[in-house]
């Protein structure tokens, strides 16, 4: 089974191709370059090296967010182009389940962080116990919310992510649990996690069409939201209005 | 530009997202559209008053691998009978053109196909390609639409020379502008065109701006502002707005302008051949006005037809096919260039 693993969601770009528990490369840069100037350049310099073809893919793997909103789009329409072309399936991988599977194996709680802005983070919470498991699914948050519901589990924690950098000082003030940072090769998104991660989801039939595929942002764009509070206020003046509860 | 003709035919498979409209064709020998989809947004935005540049980016993601695949379908081919993909990769919204690309370069990539990266505006000007087998360069063309208005000379395929553009607001942005004062809404071009029938153009007299520089610069924001103050001074005094007649002497103003700084700069550059492209070219008072003003200075007007006026595809196809022929391909590090200059590679 040989799967293209392909990550965008943050600063990191990157590429790797799997095959039967086998990393047979991988290419990653944390660089300012765009992924749109990155990303494909990547994947045809491990092809080229690997002397592989394309078609001999099974199935392309993709960090499905949340992330960066541009970031994500260009994983995916990658991922959505070459799909269409080679005509086969895409795995969907959500980006925070992928990050953890860094660390596999790991003792205690999993935490990877994205910096969100407006002082949340895209987070999840994982374990390793005999198998990997969700603890708590990815979502938008909080930080300070998120430290008080680690040290609440009790559980010493390893974090990881381009949110550690941003939160660090109040990690180290307000965590009352023990915790760690993940050392350089494990501390940020990997396209060879989001590969092996999506190894186990296509060995389970949990696939979709590239077509079918698009990014889970986690997040509505600024416009909708605004629409919707600005509806919400008006619908809420004129329920007072009609019911004649006003003061 | 050399034209290297080949004797084998060249089906072009392009892509266009650089705004609000999912767009792929396939194009035979950059004059015949095989086929030609276009995914309009249009309905979506029209909820925010105008286009938004997220809300856009997501529309394309989810749309266009469906967009493509009905364009081989449309068109009868498979992606491994195609001879070059293309993809507008600039000028634009930098999210949205970035689908566009990255889908493109991937389907390339992955179809070992050459990729050609296309200017929005040739797109336009190339436009006037698929309908007109006997129109070659040189010719001038005046490009109109949301968020463009340039004056230029198409010198060769590929090569023009930009003599005129706006100062302040692209003319379909003026429509756009005026639309949602009067209540329109949007698009602001179709509605203020069909308003417009039914109302007197000489009705009110707006500025015909000149601006410094150019002769065949434009300006629309000082037409606009005073529509706007026309408006606001009607409400105070708590008179009606003809919204016809109003709509009608914007128009009239605008397409005046428009009309006869085209038809000055051909008699000035000496061509015998006028164009006109992009959006707002589907408005029905400037076909009429410059098709008027081109017959009595001995002009030959040429014209798209609607569907190829707006955002679309077909156009991306023709004006990359003589970009193929004369040998430019692009890379796999293709990237979206949102303010992209006309001429520049």
């Amino acid at each position: 089974m040989r799967i293209l693993g392909i990550e965008s969601s943050s600063m990191v770009a990157s590429a790797a191709i799997v095959e039967d528990g086998i990393t047979m490369a991988e290419y990653t840069a944390n660089f300012k370059k765009t992924h749109s100037q990155t990303l494909l350049p990547m994947i045809d310099a491990m092809v080229s090296l690997l002397g592989i073809e394309l078609s001999s893919l099974d199935a392309i793997a993709v960090s499905g967010g949340p992330g960066s909103f541009t970031g994500l789009r260009i994983g995916s329409a990658t991922a959505k182009g070459l799909g269409l072309a080679l005509n086969k399936p895409l795995i969907h991988v959500p980006t925070l389940d992928a990050t953890a599977y860094n660390l596999f194996g790991a003792s205690g709680l999993i935490c990877p962080i994205m910096d969100a802005r407006r002082n949340q983070v895209y987070t999840g919470i994982y374990r390793f116990e005999e198998e990997f498991q969700t603890v708590m699914p990815q979502d938008a948050m909080d930080m300070g919310q998120l430290i008080d519901r680690l040290n609440s589990m009790g559980e010493r924690v390893i974090f990881l992510g381009d949110g550690v950098p941003v939160f660090e000082a109040l990690i180290r003030e307000r965590m009352t649990v023990p915790f760690a940072f993940a050392p350089a090769n494990s501390s940020r998104q990997r396209a060879a996690s989001v590969a092996a991660l999506g190894a186990r989801y296509f060995a389970e039939g949990k696939t979709e069409t590239a077509a079918e595929h698009e990014p889970d942002y986690l997040r509505k764009s600024q416009a909708e939201r605004e629409r919707e509070e600005r509806e919400k206020a008006a619908g809420y003046a004129e329920s007072r209005g009609q019911n004649g509860t006003g003061e | 530009m050399k034209i290297h003709k080949t004797d084998e035919d060249v089906y072009i498979l392009a892509i266009e997202s650089s705004c609000d409209e999912t767009a792929a064709a396939v194009v035979k020998n950059g004059r015949e559209v095989l086929s030609n989809v276009i995914s309009s947004q249009i309905a979506l935005h029209t909820l925010y008053g105008g286009v938004v540049p997220e809300i856009a980016s997501r529309k394309h993601i989810e749309k266009i691998n469906q967009v493509v695949q009905a364009a081989l379908d449309d068109a009868g081919m498979k992606l491994s009978e195609i001879t070059a993909v293309a993809v507008t990769y600039g000028p634009g919204l930098v999210g949205a053109l970035l689908v566009g690309v990255a889908e493109a370069k991937a389907i390339a990539y992955a179809a070992g196909k050459p990729l050609v990266g296309v200017h929005h505006i040739e797109g336009h000007v190339s436009a006037n390609f698929i309908e007109h087998p006997d129109l070659e360069p040189p010719f001038v063309c005046l490009i109109v639409s949301g968020g463009h208005t340039h004056l230029v000379i198409v010198k060769d395929y590929g090569t023009f020379e930009i003599i005129g553009r706006t100062m302040d607001d692209a003319a379909g942005e003026a429509f756009d502008k005026v639309a949602r004062a009067v209540g329109l809404g949007y698009p602001g071009g179709p509605k203020i065109d069909k308003a417009a029938k039914e109302g007197n153009p000489h009705a009110m007299e707006f500025p015909r701006a000149k601006v410094g520089g150019s002769a065949y610069d434009f300006s629309f924001s000082g037409m606009k502002s005073a529509v706007l103050n026309y408006i606001n001074q009607a409400e105070m005094k708590g008179e009606a707005i003809c919204v016809p007649d109003l709509a009608a002497s914007f128009q009239n103003a605008v397409v005046e302008v428009l009309v006869s700084r085209a038809v000055a700069a051909a008699k000035e550059y000496g061509y015998e051949k006028l164009a006109i492209a992009g959006g707002v070219a589907s408005n029905s008072a400037l076909r009429a006005g410059m098709k008027e003003a081109c017959e009595k200075a001995g002009l030959k007007f040429y014209y798209p037809s609607p569907i190829f006026c707006t955002d679309n595809a077909a156009m991306i196809g023709a004006a990359a096919y003589y970009e193929y022929i004369n040998g430019a391909r692009a890379g796999w590090d293709l990237n979206a260039v949102p303010n992209l200059k006309l001429g520049e590679r």
